[in-house]
């Protein structure tokens, strides 16, 4: 049963599960504020992710997406409002990997944590790296590998968690932009083999309109949402197609209006 | 290499001084006669420097056990950090030649004082050092496994403690210099054996030059420690540090 409750007091609902499993939202958000002392940061947002739905959160730095983003993962609750959510895992900004374990323990983190054996964690989340691109660099630790390697170490460690929703905080904001676009290529494919609910935080219009099915364009602070615009086609979309050059106008001037 | 060479001008200068008669023997002896000692002394300075290497190995032991354990402890809790962290700075100004008799009333002439005041006074740097580490580990990955579940012991047990190891070996290596001077000041308050009490015993015996000897003894141990402490860090650094262990 998904119970909410609107109250000046944050609520927050893990795992909800509609009267019809399927047709409840893997995330929803309703009328968030939050406030860090006088900074107002939010300013009443609400957000449903479908099961299965890429959304990407757009706007300025600090607009305080990153905190809507904790929130979602439930790593903070929100000053008011409804959170009822799957429980989320996070890909950060920087990838965060121990910088003395290998890649294959880096991923099976998460597994460890549920105290799988190490030799266990390690056989379970071999065929993952495989799976995305990594094969021959299991044994590398972090320093051994380029930043998009590193950042899909991240996303193997991640997915482990076994969790269907994954929240992605900037993540390939450090990369370059040949880089970039090759892992947009790969996560694109990697969500097509696995299927998860994407939250992606990102200060790029560009990054948004080729991954995600809707864009949530934010103000800056205190943050809402000024314009909702739906992707269609295929993912990674050309970021040089007419379409998204229109949306991605639409998107500029939303924000430009606020 | 340089500073071999700057070592080298200094004891020539030094047997200059002492060869042209300005110091009394009693008081400086020449590095020739230092080293004289040295050769024949060397079954007597043996048999002392494996006394006293023993109270300065198990106090740094002792020191780095209760050094890791209580910069984990501070670390945990706020409160014991604002209770005893205080504490801890104070007692780098107990001067140990005070304390020391009082230790070996407690716990009598042999071992025991020795590698308690060793450890006493090299588990300062450790808790510091390590403390260090323990707070900087990376607030990104400390995030991460937030929202992964993780409790309290596995962040530590996967992030902090991985890096705080290293970090306590690391203070040890700062230690060392106060823990051989620790151990000569615990011996002189009460001791049959060791280093520095054979340099209690040579000065009234007027054997300056053994005690010189002994000196000697002790620094090239000090130094000697330093290198190993510094090899046992680079080794736990190269699987618990970003540094690549050569890039494939």
């Amino acid at each position: 049963m998904q119970s909410e409750t609107t109250t000046p007091q944050a609520v927050t609902v893990r795992t909800p599960q509609g009267e019809d499993g399927a047709q409840a939202p893997a995330v929803l958000l309703r009328d968030i504020r939050h406030d860090f002392g006088d900074l107002h940061v939010l300013a009443g947002l609400t957000l449903e992710v479908a099961a299965g739905e890429t959304v990407a959160l757009v706007g300025p730095s600090g607009c305080g997406k990153s905190t809507l983003l904790e929130i979602a993962c439930g790593l903070q609750r929100p000053s008011s409002g409804t959170v009822a959510a799957t429980p989320a895992a996070l890909v950060p900004q920087r990838d965060a990997l121990l910088p003395w374990a290998d890649a294959l323990d880096n991923a099976a983190l998460p597994l460890r944590l549920q105290h799988v054996t190490r030799a266990e964690a390690r056989r379970r989340a071999e065929p993952l790296l495989a799976e995305l691109g990594l094969s021959g660099f299991e044994r590398a630790r972090p320093a051994q590998l380029s930043g998009g390697m590193r950042q899909r170490v991240a996303f193997a460690r991640a997915l482990l968690t076994g969790r269907d929703v994954l929240c992605l905080d900037e993540p390939f904001g450090a990369l370059d932009a040949i880089t970039r676009a090759e892992i947009h290529r790969w996560l694109a494919g990697a969500l097509a083999v696995q299927p998860r609910t994407v939250l992606l935080v990102t200060h790029d219009i560009e990054e948004a309109l080729v991954l995600a099915d809707r864009v949530c364009v934010l103000s800056p602070r205190p943050a809402r949402i000024v314009a909702e615009l739906a992707v269609a086609g295929a993912r990674p979309r050309d970021p040089a197609d007419p379409a998204l050059i229109a949306l991605r106008r639409q998107a500029l001037e939303a924000l430009r209006a606020c | 290499m340089l500073s071999a060479v700057i070592v080298l001008a200094l004891l020539g200068a030094w047997e200059l001084y002492v060869q042209l008669g300005s110091v009394d023997e009693l008081l400086l002896p020449a590095p020739s006669a230092i080293v004289t000692a040295l050769v024949d002394e060397r079954a007597l300075l043996w048999s002392n420097f494996t006394v006293t290497a023993t109270e300065v190995g198990l106090g740094i032991l002792l020191a780095l056990a209760v050094g890791l354990l209580l910069a984990v402890g501070l670390h945990l809790s706020k409160t014991a950090h604002r209770a005893i962290y205080p504490l801890l700075v104070a007692s780098v100004a107990l001067p140990i030649p005070v304390i020391a008799p009082l230790l070996v009333v407690w716990f009598g002439y042999d071992l025991g004082p020795k590698v308690v005041i060793v450890a006493l006074v090299a588990f300062f740097p450790i808790v510091v050092v390590t403390l260090g580490a323990l707070s900087s580990t990376d607030s990104e990955l400390l995030r991460v496994l937030r929202s992964m579940d993780a409790t309290r012991w596995q962040r530590l047990r996967f992030a902090e403690l991985p890096a705080a190891v290293p970090a306590a070996v690391s203070g040890a290596k700062i230690a060392v210099a106060v823990a051989v001077m620790g151990a000569v000041f615990a011996e002189y308050a009460g001791s049959e054996a060791g280093l520095g009490h054979m340099i209690l015993q040579s000065i009234p015996q007027l054997e300056t030059a053994r005690a010189w000897a002994a000196v000697v003894v002790l620094a090239t141990f000090a130094i000697s420690l330093v290198a190993l402490l510094a090899i046992v860090e680079r080794r736990l650094r190269a699987t618990h540090s970003p540094t690549p262990r050569g890039l494939s």
